[in-house]
């Protein structure tokens, strides 16, 4: 079969639907992953002994398991064990914050403990509560430190979601498999998937590439 | 009624004694300079007064308030006891006028226009008024060290705590700072200055205590003590620190 790219223009309007699935699973999964990792990660270093067991556990089971699994389990064990319906979206969705949410608490408590123990002694000596020391403080410092890591992150949790082929949910990659089992088109297919994607993950770095240049890491 | 009163204060990290049994009242307006070989725990008391550190044992009051009487009692007692580190320890997120009248916005309650007009005041005060937006990063050490001070002061504290402002500083950076802890003294500061500036000690401390090993072992007017020594050790301290 000789290869002819002319035959991608068809598929096109499939892929970018298939895309479309992939940005909404990324997209909802890393803000819901963001928020309960920055959580985790504050519990990891600030919570007492008890938030900062529950969260050091949660981090462990999930850096220790694949996310292939991670997923299978939402989306065929949790049913069975909780009694609930989930869909595959939801499932993928999920996954992706359970994921992405234990390496970001990683990346939020390396943010936090590597900020000069000086910061936060010179905002207590003020007369600020804890709070306030963390919020206007520690904080701020952080999130500059946070943002390449944060970044890498998100790059790695979108190409995540072409696993979630195992559990049938339409993304992207998903999408490419179905016009291949079709027209056996390999090359044509494949490489437009690929390009797809560096689409995608080349916008992020883009925009990471900006934000850190607006905001100077100190 | 002293301003600051430490009855058999015992600070212990682990099994290991740095404050043993220290009894010191240091009355207003003193400028009570500290100090002694290294480990000895002069940061430590110091950072005992303003409950950096919390004391495993004794009593501690500031302004007749204890140290141990609970979070709200230790905030009130931190806004009465400013504190100037070696390392400046400025906010860098924030320019200097920024980190002047960060502790009365978010400390004392004052509003953004009042912290910021009382801000640029103390920057003046501290030679910096023409430096009130630059960031820490593009100012010298010393001047940093400036604002430090001004950050302390503008939460109108009642005792300045100073745990060796000039050590960290070039030799030619040292006196621009000390100068503007000269002209607090004059004003009437209560201040405690651990420090290895004996010009500063001789000229402006109304008090010198010597520390070793956790306990105070000499404690008197500056100048007599370093004309005079009244023990050995302290002789061979001074004469490595001159
Ligand atoms: N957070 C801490 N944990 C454990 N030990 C500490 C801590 N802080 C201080 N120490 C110990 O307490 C002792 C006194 O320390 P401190 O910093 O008060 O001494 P110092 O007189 O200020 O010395 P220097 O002149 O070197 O600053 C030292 O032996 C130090 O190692
Ligand atoms: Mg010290």
């Amino acid at each position: 079969m000789q290869v002819d790219w002319s035959i991608i223009l068809d598929f096109i309007p499939q892929l970018m639907t298939g895309a479309k699935v992939t940005i909404i699973i990324t997209l909802l999964g890393l803000v819901g992953g963001t928020i309960l990792g920055t959580i985790a990660g504050l519990m990891r270093s600030y919570g007492g002994v008890l938030l900062n067991a529950i969260a050091f556990v949660y981090v462990e089971i999930i850096r220790g398991t694949p996310i292939v699994v991670q997923v299978m389990f939402l989306y065929f064990a949790l049913p069975v064990l909780a009694d609930i319906r989930i869909d595959p979206f939801l499932a993928a969705v999920l996954a992706i914050v359970l994921n992405a949410g234990a390496y970001i608490a990683e990346i939020v408590r390396g943010a936090f403990l590597s900020v000069n123990k000086g910061l936060s002694e010179a905002g207590y000596a003020l007369g600020l509560p804890t709070w306030k020391v963390l919020a206007y403080i520690v904080g701020p410092v952080a999130f500059r430190r946070l943002i390449p890591p944060l970044g890498n992150q998100y790059i790695v949790s979108l190409k995540d979601t072409s696993l979630f082929i195992v559990i049938g949910v339409g993304e992207l990659t998903r999408t490419g498999q179905e016009i291949m089992a079709a027209n056996f088109r390999a090359v044509e297919i494949w490489t437009a998937v690929a390009v797809f994607y560096l689409i995608m993950t080349g916008a992020m770095t883009l925009a990471l590439r900006f934000i850190e240049k607006r905001m100077k890491i100190l | 009624m002293s301003i600051i009163e430490f009855q058999q204060v015992t600070k212990k990290f682990g099994p290991l004694t740095v404050l043993d049994e220290v009894d010191l009242a240091i009355e207003k307006g003193e400028v009570v300079v500290l100090i002694g070989p290294s480990g000895s725990g002069k940061s430590t008391l110091l950072r005992c007064i303003n409950g950096l550190e919390m004391i495993s044992g004794g009593h501690l009051l500031v302004d007749g308030r204890s140290v141990t009487d609970g979070k709200a009692t230790l905030q009130d007692i931190r806004r009465e006891a400013g504190m100037v580190f070696q390392q400046f320890n400025l906010f860098p997120q924030m320019t200097a006028v920024e980190n002047v009248a960060f502790g009365p916005r978010h400390s004392r309650g004052s509003s953004r226009r009042q912290a910021r007009t009382e801000a640029l005041a103390l920057l003046a005060k501290v030679g910096l008024g023409d430096k009130a937006d630059h960031s820490p990063a593009e100012l010298s050490g010393g001047q940093q060290q400036r604002v430090a001070i001004a950050r302390a002061l503008a939460v109108k504290p009642e005792v300045m705590l100073f745990d060796e402002p000039t050590s960290a500083l070039d030799p030619e950076l040292k006196q621009e700072v000390l100068s503007v802890m000269q002209q607090l003294a004059v004003e009437g500061m209560t201040m405690v200055v651990v420090t290895h500036e004996m010009g500063f000690a001789r000229q402006v401390g109304t008090r010198l205590i010597f520390m070793e090993h956790g306990k105070i072992s000499v404690d008197g007017n500056p100048r007599d003590i370093i004309a005079n020594p009244p023990n050995d050790r302290l002789k061979d301290f001074l004469a490595h620190v001159h």
